[in-house]
C-alpha cells in the first residue's frame, strides 16, 4: 500500500494527472488553470506536463462549456472547470438544453462525456454570487448525472469515474474541503457512480447529506452520541444516479430521517430523498421526517447573517432530536 | 462553371425545394405533428457552402436546418422518418426537425436553441485543431443569433485559438418577426468579425453559384486555422414557423425577394446550355423521390414505440477497471 497525508485539493490534482496521463483524448478546459494554478490551486502545475490539454480560456462560462461539447461529440473527454458554482447559471443553457440531451435527441448517435468541475458552498463571507450550492437545480435534467464527494478519496475515486463516464457529469466539489487532509492509499480504486456510503452505522435515527454536509452532520453525530443519540450517516457521494436503497434500508432500521444539505431546503435535494423514502417505506416510520438546510433567501456576506442562513450543526441537532418523536 | 456542376447544384437545391414544399403540404394537411421552420428562399446558402466541403467536414446547423442535412447528403426516407417521428428515422424519432443529427455525414445537428449551435461546431473545431486534422468546422446561424452572447464568445475563443471553422451567416433579415435593423446598429452582421480579428465577406446569398465560388476562395484559409465569417444576404419566402401570418413584413417585400429566387435563377442559367426536357426530367426523378421516400416513412417506418420513449437518457458506460486496462468506450 502506498499512503501519503493528501488534502482533498491534492486528490483531485492527482486524479487529474492520472487521467491525463492513462488518455490522450482528455483534456481540461476553465478560466486561469495554467499558470495561475485555477482559483482554487487544483489544476497547479499540470499544464506544464501537459500544455497542449490544459486549456486555459477567456471569462466566458457559457461559450466554453458549449466549446467543449462540441469537442466531446466530437471524441474527446472534456473537464471543464467552473471557477464558482455559481457561475455555472451562465452556462446551463449548453448543459441543460445540449450536453445532456444529446444521447437521447440524437438516438444515441452520440455521447457527450464532459465532465464540469465546480466548487459550491458558502460560510467564507464571500456574499450571494460566490457562495451558493445549486446542485438541486440540476437534479430534474434527465441525461445529467451529479457527484459530491465529501471525503478526499471519494473526491479521487469519483473523479476517475465521472470523466470515464460516457454522460455528462456535474461534479461538485466544496471550497471548505479543498484543504482537508487525510492518509490517502495511491492504489484507491474508482468509485462507482450511484453508491451511498455509510459514513457510520447508527440505530436511532438516519441522517443523510452529501458534500460538506456530510462533515457537519458528522460532528453533530459525535455530540449527539455523548447524549446518548445514535445516528446513522450516510454520505449520498452521487446525487443522480440516487443510490435510494440504502437510505430506505437504513429508515427501515432506524424509523427516522434526516436530510441535512447546504442549498435551499425548499426545492432542494432533500425534498427528493424524502419523498422517495416515503413512497418506499411509510409505514416504518416513527419519528417527524426532517430537513435541514438553506433559509429560502440568498446568503448575505456579514458573517452574523450568513451563519443564520446556512445550516449548522446546532440546527442539525436540534432536528435529530425532533426526529424522534412525533411531536 | 461547368454543366455537370451546375446540374448539381441545381439538383441539390430543388431537392431542398421539394422537401420543403412536401413538409409544407404534410403540415397543412395535419399529417405532421408538432412544427417546423422551413428555408425555402433559403437554398442557395446551404447548397453552395455545403457543396464546397468533403463528408469529413462537420456541419452545425439551425432550427431552419433541412436544407443544410439534405445538403450534406442525408437519405430523404430516414429525414421524413424522423420528422414523422418514426424508430427508423436518424435520431428513432426522438429529435425531430429542431434536434437532427447524423453521425455518418459528420452532422453534428440542427438546434432549437438560438445560437446554440455556434459554440458546439467551435468546439468541434478545436477537436480537429488538437488532433492535427485534414477537415474543418462549418456552423451555419442566422442573423438572430448574432446577438447572442454564444456568437460573440465563440468567435473570440474561435480567434485566439486559431480554429479551422467557416461560420455562415444567412442573414435573412429577420429574427422571428424582428428585424436585424431593429436589434442591430449595423445591417451586417460580417461587419462584427473584425471586433475579433476574424476575416469577413458578404456574398449574395440568392445566387448559388456566386456562393459557391465565393466559399471556395475561403475555404483554403479556414483549412489553415484562420476562422472566417462568411454573411450571406438571404430571405425565406415563408413565414419563421408553421404559424405566422408575417405581419412584420410587406407583400411587396417578399415579391422583390422572389424575383431573386435562387432555383429560378439557376433554372434560367440551365435553359441555355440544357433543353426542356432533360430539366424536366430532373425535376420529376426529384419529385419522385421525395413522394417515394415519404411513402416509405409513412407505410414502412413504425412509431416510436412506449419502450423506446423511456430509453435512452443515459449513454451506456463500462465499468472503469483499473490503471493498465481501462475500459474507455466511444
Amino acid at each position: 500500500m502506498r499512503t501519503q497525508t493528501l488534502t482533498y485539493r491534492r486528490a483531485i490534482y492527482n486524479a487529474l494527472d492520472r487521467l491525463l496521463s492513462e488518455d490522450e483524448n482528455i483534456i481540461i478546459m476553465g478560466e486561469d488553470i495554467t499558470e495561475y494554478g485555477g482559483a482554487f490551486g487544483v489544476t497547479s502545475d499540470l499544464y506544464r506536463k501537459y500544455p497542449k490539454r490544459i486549456i486555459s480560456t477567456p471569462i466566458s462560462e457559457g461559450g466554453f462549456t458549449g466549446i467543449a461539447v462540441g469537442a466531446a461529440m466530437t471524441g474527446f473527454r472534456v473537464i471543464v472547470e467552473i471557477m464558482f458554482m455559481d457561475f455555472i447559471t451562465l452556462a446551463t443553457d449548453q448543459i441543460v438544453n445540449h450536453a445532456a440531451n444529446i444521447h437521447y435527441m440524437y438516438g444515441g448517435q452520440l455521447t457527450c462525456p464532459v465532465v464540469i468541475r465546480t466548487p459550491a458552498g458558502g460560510y467564507r463571507g464571500y456574499g450571494v454570487s460566490h457562495s451558493q450550492t445549486l446542485e438541486a437545480c440540476f437534479m430534474s435534467v434527465p441525461g445529467l448525472k451529479i457527484v459530491a464527494p465529501a471525503s478526499v478519496s471519494d473526491a479521487y475515486g469519483l473523479l476517475l469515474s465521472s470523466v470515464y463516464d460516457n454522460n455528462p457529469v456535474l461534479f461538485i466539489e466544496h471550497k471548505l474541503l479543498y484543504n482537508m487532509e487525510v492518509e490517502f492509499d495511491f492504489d484507491t480504486e474508482p468509485v462507482p457512480l450511484g453508491r451511498a456510503r455509510i459514513v457510520r452505522e447508527g440505530r436511532d435515527v438516519t441522517l443523510v447529506s452529501h458534500s460538506y454536509g456530510v462533515h457537519l452532520g458528522s460532528t453533530a453525530l459525535e455530540e449527539l452520541l455523548s447524549e446518548g443519540i445514535d445516528v446513522e450517516l450516510i454520505d449520498l457521494r452521487t446525487l443522480k444516479p440516487l443510490d435510494i436503497d440504502t437510505v430506505v434500508e437504513s429508515v427501515r432500521k432506524t424509523g427516522r430521517l434526516v436530510y441535512l444539505e447546504e442549498g435551499n431546503v425548499f426545492g432542494g435535494v432533500g425534498g427528493e430523498v424524502v419523498s422517495q423514502v416515503v413512497e418506499r417505506c411509510l409505514p416504518y416510520i416513527d419519528g417527524r421526517i426532517l430537513r435541514v438546510g438553506k433559509a429560502d433567501v440568498p446568503i448575505p456576506a456579514s458573517i452574523s447573517g450568513e451563519r443564520e442562513v446556512l445550516p449548522d450543526i446546532e440546527r442539525v441537532k436540534e432536528a435529530v432530536k425532533s426526529s424522534l418523536s412525533w411531536s | 462553371m461547368k454543366r455537370e456542376e451546375l446540374i448539381q447544384l441545381y439538383s441539390k437545391a430543388l431537392l431542398i425545394r421539394l422537401f420543403e414544399e412536401k413538409v409544407d403540404w404534410l403540415f397543412s394537411r395535419g399529417r405532421l405533428w408538432g412544427t417546423t421552420h422551413l428555408c425555402i428562399g433559403q437554398e442557395a446558402v446551404a447548397v453552395g457552402v455545403i457543396s464546397c466541403i468533403r463528408r469529413a467536414d462537420y456541419v452545425v446547423s439551425t432550427h431552419r436546418g433541412h436544407g443544410h442535412l439534405i445538403a450534406k447528403g442525408a437519405d430523404i426516407k430516414l429525414l421524413f422518418a424522423e420528422l414523422l417521428g418514426r424508430r427508423e428515422g436518424y435520431c428513432m424519432g426522438k429529435g425531430g426537425t429542431q434536434h437532427l443529427c447524423v453521425k455518418d455525414v459528420n452532422f453534428l445537428g440542427t438546434n432549437g436553441i438560438t445560437g446554440g449551435g455556434i459554440p458546439i461546431a467551435t468546439g468541434a473545431a478545436l477537436s480537429i485543431k488538437l488532433r492535427d486534422e485534414d477537415r474543418i468546422a462549418v456552423c451555419f446561424f442566422g442573423d438572430g443569433a448574432s446577438n447572442q452572447g454564444a456568437f460573440h464568445e465563440s468567435l473570440n475563443m474561435a480567434s485566439v485559438w486559431g480554429l479551422p471553422i467557416l461560420y455562415v451567416c444567412e442573414n435573412n433579415m429577420y429574427g422571428m418577426s424582428t428585424r436585424f435593423s431593429m436589434v442591430s446598429k449595423y445591417e451586417d452582421v460580417a461587419k462584427r468579425a473584425c471586433a475579433y480579428g476574424i476575416e469577413s465577406t458578404i456574398v449574395d446569398g440568392m445566387d448559388i453559384e456566386k456562393v459557391y465560388s465565393t466559399t471556395e476562395k475561403i475555404l483554403s484559409k479556414v483549412r489553415n486555422g484562420s476562422p472566417f465569417l462568411l454573411e450571406a444576404k438571404t430571405y425565406r419566402f415563408c413565414g419563421h414557423s408553421k404559424s405566422d401570418p408575417r405581419l412584420y413584413r410587406t407583400r411587396d417585400e417578399e415579391d422583390e425577394w422572389k424575383r431573386k429566387d435562387p432555383i429560378a435563377q439557376i433554372e434560367k442559367k440551365l435553359l441555355e446550355i440544357l433543353p426542356e426536357k432533360e430539366l424536366h426530367a430532373i425535376r420529376e426523378s426529384l419529385r419522385n423521390t421525395i413522394e417515394e421516400s415519404y411513402r416509405y416513412a409513412e407505410e414502412e417506418c413504425k412509431e416510436l414505440d412506449k419502450d423506446e420513449a423511456l430509453r435512452g437518457a443515459y449513454a451506456y458506460t463500462n465499468a472503469y477497471v483499473s490503471q493498465g486496462d481501462i475500459q474507455c468506450p466511444r
